[in-house]
């Protein structure tokens, strides 16, 4: 189909066939060519936000949750900056990110226009790709290109600047046959030798473990179904990191919880004690691995990326595999199922009892009180209470964050929001909005922090315009509350602008907003409030105040190895336990 | 204070030796093909600097007119842990076409040319003409008290000459950086 259009309406026809059905956005001058052929037209809802990082966060919930690309369009200069940071945590997080920016017009380019900024350099670190569009003749190919990148390979954010001009020219619209970018090889097959070789190292393992990550739930349903199979055939144990929460069933009791810098001691100490690492979709972020020359001594390690780049990044690994997840489980799965392994029983029996005397430390305990809810207490009943709906999480970043990874039981994949490697506070309000779009009828809860919620507060009006009843479930400690337990562990508790100073009344604040607000103080009241908040069919600040000096436990101190780990009980004199060098990190 | 750790009370000092020992620092030359768009070079730089990376010589240009290939020449130092690093990271740029890693062949010819501006007079300018015909070097523009030499060679060669040029007037020195190739009849 070839057809004589102009730019903008170029923009929208690309994305009516690329399947798109809503788009995140706030119009400006440099983009309201586009807005005017958004106005003409039916197929492709656009939803307004109330700042641009909103946008691309609402995108990325979006795009998370479905497992299709998000959609964003913002004006140039302000618009495009104020974007820059929801596409550096798409990137962070690999999240499948179309975002269309206009700019001024061509001639204008490099002269300081009104609204002018450098889009492509600025985004640049911080896109998959990016691209100045500067003709029309270019302008169809430039945008199927951008989702063939954003969601091929490791996804991630893609940003086409637009100038205006280039939005009123006409020219000839038809979807591309081939791509520009012959260089860009996205799907790279693995290699049978090793994935063989894996599979050997497998069947001779006697304290194996599955560590898996964010690239399974993005290389799809299919590859968490195989996962699942893999490991219930092996009998392995398997943790997972923030970001891979979901592939595996929380309530499995092969699940030893997450892993990492918040993870259970059952999870780290198994990473610390094994003979054989199977990673899956994981990266060995420094959250993961803790003190790197310590980090799981004695095992030998399968590492599976689809991105060559992550492969020996952090940690020397014995077996790369190169492939997507869902490739590589299968065949994983067919060697296995082939040729299972055997005659190692009673060392598997042997590291179980291990991995079970560990898990009976119960390192998430914390001392319950009738006086004062405790956080955890609030995750533990919005998860009694949640799990039998069909809810999606988001959150902010913080205390909450690490709470909501540590108590909630996520049984499948793209029901779990969150900044993983950016760590962005203000990421889940916004996240709720693309996701409650995405599933009108789910239950959407932002389990959020005081701090970080107000942040992006504004994308209440979003949530009220569109009518989205998401829940935003804030956890109060009247604290920056994981900035305030590293004052505690390493600044000698001086709490240096941690405090919420002059919080405002959420519940007003809910109303203000067209909302319902609900406030929640005492551990009795709790689950009746819950309730409450999910029966209200609109958006609701749910303000469950919570004790202010709880700390999140387990902890590994920066520059600590996984057994070097804190626990909650433990928690006197823990300035003691972090070295010089653990005050370096971050 | 109780960190927990499963064989050993564990003091205020991690248990574990300090750091390990640092791998050796390498030199590699890599020849990139890129797809020759525009802010192709500042992705490349941006990802040396961005990552900290180390950019010794960089050389830039159009080779192949017809496909808009362009082949970067670069010169860098790290660990071989840094140096697959960077090879990885720049393969996976969407423009990056091939990376190729033209020292772990070993069969790489390494060249740079030179243009060196010496400005004196008797001795000093019949000494600097000796040299420069030791060297190799081609006289490319002279004037009664000035020569400007065209060199050609390894960076190595390029660096004795300009040293020896010092004592005897060197005024100005522009350097293209290091390109590179193959030996023998294969193309990469």
């Amino acid at each position: 189909m070839t057809k004589e259009m102009t730019g903008a309406e170029m923009i929208i026809q690309a994305l009516i066939d690329q399947g798109v059905e809503h788009i995140f956005g706030y119009p400006g001058g440099a983009v309201l060519p586009i807005y005017d052929a958004l106005f003409h037209q039916e197929q492709v809802r656009h939803v307004l936000v109330r700042h641009e990082q909103g946008a691309v966060h609402a995108a990325e919930g979006y795009a998370r949750s479905t497992g299709k690309v998000g959609c964003v369009l913002v004006t140039s200069g302000p618009g495009a900056t104020n974007a820059v940071t929801g596409l550096a945590d798409a990137l962070m997080d690999s999240i499948p990110i179309v975002c269309i920016t206009g700019q001024v017009p061509t001639h204008l380019i490099g002269n300081d226009a009104f609204q002018e900024c450098d889009t492509v350099g600025i985004t640049r670190p911080c896109t998959k790709y990016n691209t100045l569009v500067k003709s029309i003749e270019e302008l169809p190919r430039v945008l199927h290109e951008a989702f063939h990148i954003a969601s091929t390979g490791r996804p991630g954010p893609v940003v086409i600047d637009v100038p205006k001009d280039v939005q009123f020219a006409t020219g000839t619209y038809s979807r591309p046959k081939a791509f520009a970018h012959r260089g860009y090889a996205p799907k790279p097959k693995a290699d049978p030798r090793r994935v063989e070789e894996a599979v050997a190292l497998m069947r001779n393992a006697r304290r194996p473990v599955f560590y898996t990550g964010g690239g399974v739930i993005n290389s799809g349903r299919k590859a968490t179904e195989l996962l699942r199979q893999l490991v219930r055939t092996t009998g392995f144990p398997i943790t997972s990191t923030l970001m891979g929460l979901g592939a595996y069933p929380a309530s499995d009791p092969q699940w030893l919880g997450m892993l990492g810098m918040h993870g259970t001691y059952e999870a780290n100490l198994t990473m610390h004690e094994c003979d054989l690492m199977i990673c899956i979709g994981a990266r060995f972020d420094d959250r993961i691995t803790g003190r790197l020359d310590a980090f799981s001594p004695g095992s030998r390690k399968i590492h599976v990326d689809i991105d060559p780049s992550s492969i020996n990044k952090n940690v020397k690994v014995d077996v790369p595999i190169i492939g997507d997840c869902t490739e590589v489980l299968e065949e994983m799965l067919r060697l296995w199922t082939a040729q299972p392994g055997d005659g190692h029983a009673a060392a598997h029996k042997a590291w179980w009892k291990k991995i079970d005397q560990w898990r009976a430390r119960k390192s998430l305990a914390y001392k319950p009180s009738n006086e004062v809810i405790k956080p955890q207490y609030a995750i533990q009943r919005l998860y009694e209470l949640t799990k039998d709906r069909d809810t999606y999480i988001t959150t902010e970043v913080g205390q909450h964050q690490m709470w909501a990874a540590q108590f909630y039981g996520f049984e499948e994949p793209n029901r779990w929001m969150t900044s993983g490697g950016l760590g962005t506070m203000g990421y889940g309000l916004p996240a709720a909005v693309g996701v409650q779009l995405a599933h009108p009828d789910a239950l959407v809860v932002d389990i959020a922090g005081e701090a970080s919620v107000l942040m992006t507060m504004q994308e209440m009006s979003t949530a009220a315009q569109y009518r989205l009843p998401i829940k935003i479930f804030i956890l109060n400690n009247h604290y920056m509350g994981m900035v305030r337990q590293w004052q505690e562990l390493l600044h000698g508790g001086r709490y240096s602008q941690s405090y919420s100073e002059a919080l405002p009344d959420f519940v007003k604040l809910a109303e203000a907003y067209h909302g319902v607000g609900i406030r929640c103080e005492k551990p009795g009241d709790l689950d009746a409030a819950i309730k409450e908040m999910i029966a209200v069919d609109k958006p609701v600040l749910f303000d469950c105040v919570v004790d202010p000096s709880e700390n999140c436990f387990p902890m590994i101190p920066s520059g600590r190895a996984h057994n070097e780990m804190l626990l909650g009980d433990a928690a006197e004199n823990l300035d003691e336990a972090i070295t010089e060098e653990g005050k370096m990190l971050v | 204070m109780n960190a927990i750790t499963p064989h050993s009370s564990s003091g205020s000092t991690s248990h574990y030796p300090s750091a390990h020992v640092a791998q050796a620092i390498e030199t590699h030359t890599l020849a990139v093909i890129v797809d020759n768009e525009p802010g192709v070079l500042a992705r490349v730089i941006g990802l040396f600097s961005g990552r900290g990376y180390n950019i010794e010589s960089l050389t830039v240009s159009e080779t192949e007119h017809q496909r808009h290939l362009s082949r970067i020449t670069v010169v860098t130092r790290g660990t071989p842990m840094v140096i697959e690093q960077i090879k990885n990271q720049l393969d996976r740029m969407v423009p990056v076409h091939r990376v190729v890693d033209m020292t772990v062949s070993g069969r790489a010819i390494e060249r740079e040319l030179a243009m060196v501006k010496v400005r004196g007079k008797g001795d000093h300018r019949v000494e600097a003409l000796r040299l420069a015909d030791a060297f190799r070097a081609r006289v490319i523009d002279a004037t009664v008290e000035s020569f400007v030499f065209e060199i050609t060679g390894a960076a190595d060669k390029i660096d004795q000459f300009v040293s020896l040029m010092l004592p005897l007037g060197l005024v100005e020195v522009s350097r293209t950086g290091i390109v590179a190739i193959a030996r023998g009849p294969e193309g990469m």
